[in-house]
């Protein structure tokens, strides 16, 4: 890579923190230090607002970088994570979006402990939401590094750990000093931008190929080396039964985690009211799923354009498909157009990480002050400290997520995101779904669910392949590898559900009629929603 | 608001028992003399009453007067009566079951399309990779195929939840909340 490339993206992306700086600190002018302001923003935004800002929150670098490489290193395969990542929002649509908006305030805790005692329930989601969102967070981490990795042409140690720190810290800043508010717009501008980016890219793929998918799909399976096996199921999945079950599970987790996902939820509680959450949500799918379309597209050209040899010689695990894509498009890595669009699509990605990580940090920042402190502090502490402790707590994850960011670095995010969204769908989704629908969900049920589909999920994955045992793993060195699959889904999922009806039918509690007819009612008509 | 004060109570007398039965009104006034009754557990209400949030929930300073605390305290059993009588009532019933009979069968159907589409995928990538025209083959037709259905549902719960419930659903929310706030207004 020469000297102008870098230059020519650092500006850029110095460009857009400039002005997601400037947006930070003129939305946070008259602010009130209010948890209503600091969490939602003041609930104030459009539908259309939100529908982009949910679409920013959701397309991250996993979206752009991990799924096109995913699909140009295994072709077909990689395409079914995006299938997976869009379905996902018809459970969202149907079952959460209105009745979460309607019946909580800020967190997925709200609606729950809405119903049970508090304490406990709180305390059990807030703990989910955190570790959620920390192995989202990784994963973000791990795409910016790559993306350095990239773009300073080596893999230069010091400079990707820079990199992660440096996205870190403006993370913390975009939180604790703007909020919600800042945090969609951020959102905002990104989805845009992102959008923007992969509209041109996906134009120029399709020109090349005159038009012509057909004659591109071609090209992309004869460039493969495996031929039409490329454009069939099969070649990172249909190996032996273990790495079919292991599919199997990663699209269930798709499926089920996006409902369960702290930020996302959260972003429900930005809109005034559940009619609105519903159609941010219609923005959303329209948003994403034009998006993801164009990944295939993406993905298939750089398979075809760069070849997958090129894709895997740049990074192992494909994260730098689409920017190797983006050089070769604008006529090679010598001419200016080349040049140009590597930048740009360099700083959008870049600007796909911040953005996403700003969302996720202030999403568990909430778990954190909201649920957490709120449940755990000293009963005698100064009233005026939650949102105090959020900012606080957003420093914090800001360190843990930059530690196993350096850790995780060889990893594909999109494969990373499919833990995280396996947890969430473990451990969130049951507990939503209950306390939402079942007059007799208790306490104990409540509590069991989360920990029975979070502990599985967490220590499944500390069992599996990608922590020991296995040449990729994350300690090759050891073994301590006793459950075969990578994802955990296909185990953890039930067992979230089935931990929430033992807990509930083995529980002396009765369950309380009154509060599941205003859990009811509420979620239904929006009475009592705030 | 709305707090669960006094509920255990009316709930051993009768759980079928609206506000109509002498027993629901002989409880409540019962509960007004114990003031500070300690047994308080309802997320929405403690926020608002315990200061850890600051602000209530519309931005405004939370109220700190505590004469309507202890009033809305007092009637904290009645308004758990709107919610079961609103629950019962045939207008709300009505709503439920429009949105249970879209959403129900909705959620059966794309999830099993989506599952079927996973495990055809797995178990069977020889049917999957059979071409139907040029260099597309039946998987690529049902993985875009997900997309144009995922398109689809998105309409038409939107259409539904706009046509059907939309209306249902706020007069229900006005209804309701007159019905808690006569509650506490007439209480004073």
């Amino acid at each position: 890579m020469t000297g102008n490339h870098q230059m020519l993206a650092l500006v850029l992306f110095s460009a857009f923190v400039a002005v997601t700086l400037a947006i930070t600190t003129w939305v946070s002018r008259h602010r009130q230090g209010s948890a209503e302001e600091f969490y939602a923003g003041g609930r104030l935004f459009s539908p259309m607002e939100n529908g982009f800002a949910i679409a920013g929150d959701y397309m991250s670098a996993a979206s752009f970088l991990g799924i096109s490489g995913l699909i140009a290193l295994f072709g077909y395969d990689g395409l079914l994570y995006s299938v997976g990542f869009l379905v996902a929002w018809l459970v969202v649509l149907f079952l959460v979006a209105e009745l979460v908006r309607n019946c909580g305030r800020f967190t997925l805790a709200d609606v729950v402990a809405s119903r049970m005692r508090e304490r406990p329930v709180r305390i059990a989601a807030g703990t989910s939401s955190v570790t959620v969102s920390v192995l989202y967070l990784v994963a973000q981490m791990v795409g910016a590094g790559s993306l350095v990795a990239l773009l300073l042409g080596g893999t230069s140690e010091a400079a990707q750990s820079w990199t992660v720190i440096a996205v870190g810290a403006l993370m913390v800043i975009y939180v604790s000093l703007g909020g919600m508010r800042a945090t969609t717009w951020i959102q905002i501008v990104k989805a845009v931008l992102l959008m923007g980016g992969a509209i041109t890219l996906t134009v120029l793929v399709l020109v090349r190929f005159h038009g012509d998918f057909d004659q591109l799909l071609r090209t992309a399976a004869e460039r493969s080396g495996h031929g039409d096996a490329f454009l069939a199921p099969g070649l990172r999945y249909g190996g032996d039964l273990t790495s079919r079950f292991d599919f199997i599970s990663l699209g269930l987790a798709l499926v089920l985690g996006t409902a369960g996902l702290p930020h996302i939820l959260s972003r429900f509680y930005t809109v005034p009211t559940a009619r609105a959450a519903r159609r941010s949500v219609v923005w959303s799918i329209g948003l994403i799923g034009g998006f993801y379309l164009m990944t295939i597209v993406l993905g298939f050209g750089a398979a075809a354009i760069v070849g997958p040899q090129a894709v895997r010689g740049s990074n192992a695990a494909g994260n730098t498909a689409v920017p190797l894509l983006a050089l070769d498009l604008g006529g090679g890595a010598d001419s200016t157009g080349g040049t140009v669009l590597f930048a740009i699509v360099a700083a959008i990605a870049f600007a796909t990480i911040l953005a996403v990580v700003a969302g996720i940090t202030l999403a568990s920042s909430a778990s954190v002050a909201h649920d957490l402190y709120a449940s755990l502090r000293r009963p005698r502490a100064k009233p005026r400290s939650e949102v105090a402790v959020a900012r606080t707590a957003a420093v914090g994850i800001g360190v843990v997520a930059i530690a196993l960011g350096l850790l995780a670095r060889d990893l594909n995010v999109a494969f990373l995101v499919g833990l995280a969204f396996a947890v969430a769908a473990s451990a969130n989704l049951p507990v939503l779904l209950y306390s939402l629908f079942w007059g007799g969900f208790t306490t104990r049920g409540a509590v069991w669910s989360v920990y029975g589909g979070l502990i599985p999920s967490v220590v499944l994955v500390l069992l599996s392949p990608v922590v020991s045992g296995s040449p990729e793993s994350l300690f090759p060195g050891v073994d301590f590898q006793y459950f075969p699959l990578q994802n955990p889904g296909l185990v953890s999922i039930p067992l979230g559900f089935l931990a929430g009806w033992l807990g509930t039918v083995t529980s002396a509690e009765e369950p309380d009629e009154a509060k599941h007819a205003e859990t009811e009612v509420r979620s239904l008509t929006g009475a009592g929603a705030v | 608001m709305q707090s669960s004060t006094g509920r255990p109570n009316r709930r051993g007398g009768g759980p079928e028992s609206s506000a109509e039965t002498p027993e629901g009104r002989d409880t409540v006034p019962t509960h007004t003399g114990v003031g500070g009754d300690p047994r308080f557990d309802d997320p929405w209400y403690d926020a608002l009453a315990s200061g850890w949030g600051e602000l209530d929930g519309t931005g405004a300073p939370a109220p700190v007067v505590p004469p309507a605390r202890r009033q809305q305290e007092s009637r904290g059993g009645g308004a758990a009566d709107v919610y079961l009588e609103v629950q019962r009532s045939a207008a709300f019933q009505e709503v439920r079951s429009r949105y249970r009979r879209f959403v129900i069968p909705g959620v059966a159907i794309f999830f099993s399309w989506y599952v079927g589409y996973v495990v055809t995928a797995t178990t069977a990538p020889g049917f999957m990779a059979r071409p139907v025209v040029g260099a597309v083959n039946v998987a690529m037709l049902a993985g875009l195929g997900q997309f144009l259905t995922t398109f689809l549902f998105t309409w038409a719960y939107a259409r539904h939840a706009r046509l059907r419930r939309d209306r249902a659903a706020l007069d229900l929310r006005w209804d309701t909340q007159e019905l808690t706030r006569g509650l506490r207004g007439g209480g004073s």
